[in-house]
C-alpha cells in the first residue's frame, strides 16, 4: 500500500445516532469525521430530512485500513440488527497523509 | 374552534394530497424553540409574583404522576395490544411522556374561552417530560448493565425542550413582569401566530404518518383515542385535589392525556432500540395529537369545570 492510500468509510444511519456514533469513533482510532443530513429512501422505507426524529446523517470518517476494519466490525455487532445503517468503503488517496 | 387548529387541518389535507408545501427544517426548529421559551418565559414571570413555597409539593406530587401513569399504559397496550415487550414499553414512555403542542394550543384554547390557569404549569410540563422515558427504559429491559445510562442521562435531562423550558422559566422568574416588558412582543404578542404556523407543519408531518396507520390498523387507532381520556382524568383528579384552579386542571389534564412525539422516540430509539419507532410515533402523532386537539382538550376542559362544581 503505497503511504498515502487511506480507506473511505461512509456511514448513512438515523441522525439520532450522531452523538453517541461520533464519540465512538474517535475512540476506535478515527482522526476526524465529517456528518452531513441525509435523505433517501432504504429498506426501512423513506427517511425524510424534514425534522429531527426522523431524519438520516451520513458520517464519512477517512482512516487506515484496520482501523477501518475496527469500525466496521463494532457497527456491525451494535447497530446493525435494529438500526436503519448502510455502511461501504472505498479506497482514497489523500494528500496530507500524516492528517490520518 | 380555535383557528389556530385549521392551520393543522390545511397542513394534513397538504400533507395528504402530496402538497410540496414543507417548511424549512430550520423554520420548524425557530418556531419550537419559539414555543418552548414562551411557555416557560410566562410561566417564570407569573411565579415571579408568589412565593414558590407551594409550588413544591405540587411539583412533586405530579412528578409522581408521571410514574404511575406508564404502569396503567404498559400492561394495556402488552396484553389487551398484545405488542411486543419493547413496543408497549416505548408506547408507555410517549404516552406517559406530555406533549408540548398540545399544552399549546391548550393555552390558545383556554386563552379564546377566557378562562385562567395557574402559573405553575409550565413547571408541571417540565416535570412531566422525563418520568415516564424512565419507566419505558425499566419496562422493557429491565435494570441492565450494558444501559448506556451516561448518553441517556444526557439525552434526557439537556434535551431541547427541557433546556429551553427551563431556561424561559429561569429568565422570567430573573426578570420578574417589568423586566420581560421589552421581550413581550415577540415572545407574547406572536404566541399564537407562532403556534399557527408550527402546527401547520405539524399537520403535514402528521399526514406522513397515515400510511403506517394502514399498516399498524385499528387497535393503534382505537388505543391512540381511547388511552389519552382514562389518563387526562387521572390528571384533573390530580389537578383538582391539589387545589389548581379551573383552567389549571384543564391543563393538567390535557398533559396526562397528550403523548410525546419529540422526546420520547429520541430517548427511545437509543435506550429501546428493538422498539419499532414508527409504531409510537404514529400513535401519538398520527392519532392522538389530532384527537387532543380537536376533541380532547374541550373535554378535558368540561372535565375540569365538572369536578370543581360537584368538588364545592
Amino acid at each position: 500500500m503505497k503511504p498515502n492510500n487511506r480507506k473511505l468509510l461512509t456511514v448513512v444511519t438515523e441522525s439520532v445516532l450522531e452523538q453517541i456514533l461520533c464519540d465512538e469513533l474517535m475512540e476506535l482510532g478515527a482522526s476526524g469525521y465529517t456528518v452531513v443530513n441525509a435523505r433517501g429512501r432504504g429498506s426501512r422505507t423513506v427517511r425524510e430530512a424534514g425534522w429531527d426524529t426522523n431524519s438520516n446523517i451520513r458520517i464519512e470518517v477517512v482512516c487506515e485500513s484496520d482501523t477501518a476494519d475496527r469500525i466496521i466490525e463494532h457497527l456491525r455487532e451494535r447497530y446493525y440488527e435494529n438500526y436503519a445503517m448502510i455502511l461501504y468503503i472505498a479506497d482514497v488517496a489523500v494528500l496530507r497523509p500524516e492528517k490520518f | 374552534m380555535d383557528p389556530v387548529i385549521w392551520f393543522f387541518l390545511l397542513g394534513v389535507v397538504a400533507g395528504l394530497f402530496r402538497s410540496e408545501l414543507r417548511l424549512p427544517p430550520a423554520v420548524y426548529d425557530l418556531l419550537s424553540v419559539l414555543l418552548l421559551l414562551t411557555i416557560g418565559l410566562k410561566g417564570g414571570v407569573e411565579l415571579a409574583r408568589q412565593p414558590l413555597g407551594g409550588v413544591l409539593p405540587q411539583a412533586a406530587a405530579v412528578l409522581m404522576m408521571g410514574f404511575v401513569l406508564p404502569l396503567f399504559i404498559f400492561p394495556v397496550a402488552r396484553y389487551l395490544g398484545r405488542f411486543k415487550r419493547a413496543d408497549a414499553a416505548s408506547l408507555a414512555a410517549h404516552y406517559g411522556s406530555v406533549s408540548v403542542a398540545t399544552y399549546a394550543v391548550a393555552v390558545a384554547y383556554l386563552g379564546t374561552k377566557a378562562v385562567t390557569f395557574d402559573p405553575q404549569l409550565p413547571v408541571f410540563l417540565v416535570m412531566l417530560e422525563i418520568p415516564a422515558l424512565i419507566a419505558g427504559i425499566l419496562f422493557a429491559r429491565g435494570i441492565k448493565k450494558d444501559t448506556r445510562w451516561g448518553a441517556l442521562a444526557h439525552e434526557l435531562f439537556l434535551g431541547k425542550s427541557i433546556v429551553l423550558l427551563v431556561g424561559g422559566l429561569a429568565i422570567g422568574w430573573l426578570a420578574g413582569p417589568e423586566g420581560i416588558v421589552s421581550l413581550e412582543p415577540l415572545f407574547f404578542d406572536l404566541f399564537k401566530g407562532v403556534l399557527a404556523l408550527f402546527l401547520l407543519e405539524m399537520g403535514l408531518i402528521a399526514a406522513s404518518q397515515a400510511r403506517s396507520l394502514r399498516d399498524h390498523g385499528l387497535f393503534l387507532v382505537a388505543f391512540g383515542i381511547l388511552m389519552p381520556i382514562p389518563l387526562a382524568c387521572v390528571g384533573a383528579l390530580l389537578g383538582w385535589s391539589l387545589g389548581l384552579s379551573v383552567g389549571g386542571t384543564a391543563l393538567l389534564a390535557t398533559l396526562a392525556g397528550s403523548a410525546s412525539y419529540i422526546a420520547a422516540p429520541a430517548a427511545m430509539r437509543i435506550a429501546v432500540p428493538d422498539a419499532n419507532p414508527t409504531l409510537s410515533l404514529t400513535g401519538s402523532l398520527g392519532v392522538t395529537f389530532p384527537f387532543n386537539i380537536f376533541i380532547g382538550i374541550p373535554l378535558y376542559l368540561s372535565i375540569a369545570h365538572w369536578l370543581h362544581r360537584a368538588g364545592s
